[in-house]
């Protein structure tokens, strides 16, 4: 049996890895063809009708066209529609921010591993430091200091992530290091660069994989948390937290769907990830292997 | 007489730890000629495998070369830019390792890291280094190389890792191969197949070999010549015959008479008594002493290398030229 193949019988051995993945593989889908699903696209204000605004969900438009079969927001955006765009921005951000902070801080972990001495000192050292702040505390810090927009919003995320990375990494390559095929890769006179890139990298990357799905769910998280404070992306195009945050306020008043379904969305979400996150931690762990 | 292919001469490694720098190879010289199978013996921590190292340059820090010099093709690796190291191992030198599941990298196909091997010294084609790397499968004794190539390690056994791990130390036609106990790890019966094979094709190919190991009896049937380790120094060189035959030294003595297969069975076995000294602690003078049967007052002075014909001992009591010793078997010579 291929590992591939191996690697795919144990993880669908959880139903409940199963069931998260096929989710999140449908949210993926569906955030992926949203212009194309959406019964109107949101980002467009002349289309957005003030007159529909708040309508509870299975209401028609006033014009009659379309039927908002989860409700309105306040400025009567269809709210299927908006949660389509909105996860698209969420995974976006989540994605991009745990995939670049993962090369950064995968990268320079590794190479810290491999070379040891004073580099490797000072970078671990920025990491407990790093680490030492709460996410969200450094987060607003930068939102606040670089401003408003989706980049914005991408590098605040790398900065608060790279450090776990760059700690995985370097303990998983280190543990590989000492083994004796990289002693064996030095023997055949192999530069460094291939020795790190083709023989200590690969062996060192499933526990970043399984630390980058649960760093991704993070990123979206500290996503939605920051869209929710009102930082972080604009409030043409909203995600998924500025909608919670946008029918925040007319929940005392009874219209809870504004909130609560791009809440369920981004609950989906969030678990759907660690629900596959979890699975690949114990399939990629060699020690809880049975 | 032409220089030896290989000329260790008071090589000196040492390893910086808290109590100060230990040195684990000290003072070890050895010559080796084209051709020809050294069988470097020794306990664990003896300093055989950090002498391998040595040669190879693959001493990373805390550990460093603080002495000596070892001489290859007539050129000095010792201080030796690491480019020019690189560019020597796995290509006029090559190494084979003790544990056959750990050397090769398990998450590469084999054909990958065979390929990587002939590349990282020659730029040829892939194809023709495939060619290549299937023809070395082929004389390790590997069936359908073609196949096998496309496979991963953990579908090899052991036995078979082992014979990949010297394909590849083959591949790019070293005059020296460092083997590091490869057949330690190894079933006896697989063990002696390889142990056959190895000497085939180093004959053929005209190798040096350079064998570390803790059995003598690999060492018997594989080596011309014999080095002794004890605690980072080399106590007896010689030729295999002589040597295993008659031991100058009592160290080595004491390591044939605790071999079950040279004792009358039924009879415990004669041990050394007492453990290696922790390289940090060593006696002064003669590091054997302390277990000695032949030690004496002066064994507290450093011995020096004593020439006996074509052999050298690092004692100032050896065997032959004392008494036989008094707890000798039979087959010592007068």
């Amino acid at each position: 049996m291929s590992p591939w193949a191996r690697f795919r019988a144990d993880f669908a051995a959880s139903r409940l890895a199963l069931f998260g993945l096929i989710v999140l593989t449908l949210i993926l889908v569906v955030a992926l063809i949203a212009p194309w699903i959406a019964p109107q696209n949101p980002y467009d204000l002349g289309k957005l009708d003030l007159m529909d605004a708040r309508l509870p969900p299975g209401s028609a438009a006033m014009d009659g066209g379309l039927v908002y079969r989860l409700g309105t927001d306040g400025q009567g955006r269809d709210m299927v529609s908006a949660i389509l765009y909105g996860l698209r921005v969420s995974l976006l951000v989540g994605a991009a921010s745990g995939l670049i902070a993962m090369v950064i801080g995968g990268g320079l972990g590794i190479v810290a591993a491999y070379l040891g001495g004073r580099f490797e000192q000072v970078l671990m050292r920025i990491v407990d430091i790093q680490l030492g702040f709460p996410a969200i505390l450094v987060a607003l810090i930068l939102i606040a200091t670089l401003g408003k927009g989706v980049d914005k919003v991408i590098i605040a995320l790398i900065t608060v992530q790279w450090a776990y990375y760059a700690r995985t990494a370097r303990s998983a390559a280190l543990s590989e290091r000492n083994k004796e095929y990289m002693d064996a890769a030095r023997g055949l006179g192999l530069g460094r660069a291939s020795i790190v890139l083709r023989h200590l990298l690969p062996n060192a990357l499933p526990p970043l994989i399984v630390v980058g799905t649960v760093q991704i769910a993070h990123a979206i998280a500290l996503e939605a948390t920051l869209s929710f404070l009102g930082l972080g992306l604009p409030t043409t195009e909203p995600s998924l937290g500025l909608l919670i945050s946008n029918g925040y306020e007319f929940m005392l008043s009874g219209k809870y769907w504004i909130s609560v379904y791009p809440g369920i969305a981004l609950l989906l979400t969030i678990l759907s990830i660690n629900l596959v996150g979890d699975q690949l931690r114990d399939v990629l762990n060699p020690r809880l292997a049975k | 007489m032409s220089a030896p292919l290989l000329q260790v001469q008071s090589l000196v490694t040492e390893f910086g730890t808290r109590d100060g720098a230990v040195r684990a190879v000290n003072g070890v010289s050895f010559d080796l000629g084209e051709g020809e199978v050294l069988g470097l013996v020794g306990e664990s921590g003896s300093g055989k495998s950090v002498t391998g190292f040595s040669i190879l340059g693959l001493i990373d820090p805390p550990g460093r070369i603080a002495a000596g010099s070892i001489r290859f093709e007539g050129r000095e690796l010792v201080g030796a830019p690491p480019e020019a190291l690189r560019r020597l191992r796995g290509h006029r030198i090559a190494m084979i390792f003790q544990d056959p599941m750990m050397t090769l990298n398990p998450v590469l196909r084999v054909d990958t890291q065979m390929v990587e091997a002939i590349l990282a010294h020659e730029r040829i084609p892939r194809a023709q280094a495939l060619e290549r790397c299937a023809e070395a499968l082929h004389r390790v004794g590997i069936a359908s190389p073609g196949e096998r190539l496309a496979q991963y390690p953990h579908q090899f056994s052991g036995g078979m890792r082992q014979r990949v791990a010297i394909a590849i130390a083959l591949l790019n036609r070293p005059s020296l191969i460092i083997a590091d106990e490869p057949t330690t790890a190894l079933d006896v019966t697989v063990q002696g197949q390889i142990l056959y094979e190895m000497q085939q094709l180093v004959r053929d190919a005209g190798t040096a070999l350079i064998w570390i190991t803790h059995d003598l009896a690999v060492v018997a049937g594989l080596a011309e010549r014999i080095a002794v380790m004890y605690a980072g120094r080399v106590v007896e060189q010689g030729s295999v015959d002589a040597v295993l035959d008659a031991p100058l030294h009592p160290y080595t003595r004491g390591l044939l008479d605790s071999v079950p297969a040279n004792n009358p069975p039924g009879i415990a076995l004669r041990q050394i008594p007492g453990m290696t000294p922790a390289l940090a602690q060593l006696p002064p003078g003669c590091a054997f002493a302390p277990r000695c049967s032949q030690a004496a007052a002066d064994c507290s002075r450093e011995p020096a290398v004593q020439r006996i014909g074509a052999r050298e001992v690092r004692c100032i009591r050896p065997l032959q030229v004392t008494a036989p010793a008094a707890h000798s078997s039979g087959e010592a010579q007068p």
